[in-house]
């Protein structure tokens, strides 16, 4: 007598299906907004270093490498955006009485108009 | 008309006999309304008397006959054949589940699970009235959906967490908990928080949302799971600001 057969989720689960691979491209994305957190507190500590310091910092940003790896990371961070603001309606549902609002509108009033307000503030913040 | 068959390669294990788990084939005939749960009565009706799986009401509301379709957790009483024909069929007792036999699993833990959470509906403060408790319609649109869950499991069978996470809570109990946590009827949300609130229960999920893709009756697991993460931060917060206040 063996008793019961334990059967582990396959290892290599993470690529074996289009939703899971997703989820992992969603998970990775993560790498990059956390390393950009870290380049603006360097950032931020070069800046405090004085105009030259920083200066220096500025001409570095303009090589093709550094423009690339900003893309790259401006890439992560809205895929990661978007999918998670897709998902918002499924952790804050918003309800009138008996009706559920639906998926789109959610999305739209808790994600994405309140990213194009702080973006466009930021925008013009700059540009001003 | 041709006598068109279509092939199950059929998972076996026998926890009393002496070899490993093993893929039998069978061809079984192939019919357009035929569903895999129909074949598999076939199979034990005509051709291998055998082979255990557990069914019963062909109509998806029992729960009973979930199993893995080419890697994929399904209720095979809404599997059709013609879906997957001429190509064979394999068929698996669900995964993250210990087999006992061919295609049936131990459900033991799934069961101690439900009990955690406290399923039912929890007073503090009378007897039960002579009547029911009254609900308005829209009081009970708030927990509805989280109560059309029929246990059929498949939810843990998509959840890469469970593996990793043996006592990881799972979709289908913390959305019954979520359930009568938002019920209007319930006071019992402190008492399943213990339960609820560990890194073996809403914190073990990452959200990937699997849980809710495969269930068959819509009850979206994976959302009751990031509500309740919403609920427990909450009562983190009461619970750190008013230590002195009612958890």
């Amino acid at each position: 007598m063996r008793g019961p057969l334990r059967r582990p989720f396959p290892r290599d689960w993470f690529v074996r299906k289009g939703a899971y691979r997703r989820f992992m491209v969603r998970e990775m994305t993560s790498v990059f907004i956390g390393g950009y957190i870290v380049f603006l507190l360097v950032w931020l500590y070069r800046m405090g270093q004085g105009p030259e310091q920083y200066q220096a910092l500025v001409e570095a940003m303009r090589h093709p490498l550094a423009v690339a790896l900003h893309m790259l990371a401006l890439a992560a961070a809205m895929y990661h955006s978007i999918t998670w603001f897709n998902l918002t309606p499924a952790v804050m549902p918003l309800r009138i009485g008996e009706d559920r609002l639906p998926n789109v509108v959610v999305a739209i009033t808790m994600g994405y108009l309140p990213w194009m307000a702080v973006s466009g503030a930021i925008l013009w913040g700059v540009l001003r | 008309m041709a006598d068109r068959r279509i092939t199950l390669e059929v998972f076996r294990y026998r926890p009393d006999g002496d070899g490993e788990a093993t893929i039998q084939d069978y061809r079984v005939p192939y019919h357009e309304h035929w569903v895999v749960l129909d074949a598999l009565n076939w199979i034990k009706d005509h051709a291998d008397g055998t082979l255990s799986f557990r069914w019963s009401c062909r109509m998806g509301v029992c729960g009973s006959c979930g199993m893995m379709v080419n890697g994929e957790p399904r209720l095979t009483c809404a599997v059709f054949l013609k879906d997957y024909y001429p190509s064979p069929i394999r068929v698996e007792p669900l995964i993250n589940f210990p087999v006992e036999r061919d295609l049936v699993i131990s459900m033991d833990d799934f069961l101690a699970k439900l009990q955690a959470v406290k399923p039912w509906l929890i007073r503090d403060d009378e007897e039960p009235p002579e009547g029911e408790y009254r609900q308005t319609p829209s009081q009970l649109a708030q927990y509805k959906q989280f109560s059309m869950c029929i246990n059929c499991m498949l939810c843990y069978a998509a959840c890469p967490e469970i593996d990793g996470i043996p006592d990881f809570l799972g979709p289908a109990a913390i959305a019954l908990a979520h359930r009568y946590n938002l019920d209007s009827r319930d006071q019992g949300q402190s008492q399943r928080q213990e339960a609820l609130g560990g890194e073996e229960a809403v914190w073990g999920c990452t959200f990937v949302g699997e849980c809710t893709a495969v269930c068959p009756k819509n009850v979206d697991p994976a959302g009751a799971i990031q509500q309740a993460k919403v609920a427990s931060t909450k009562d983190w917060y009461r619970h750190v600001l008013l230590p002195w206040g009612k958890r």
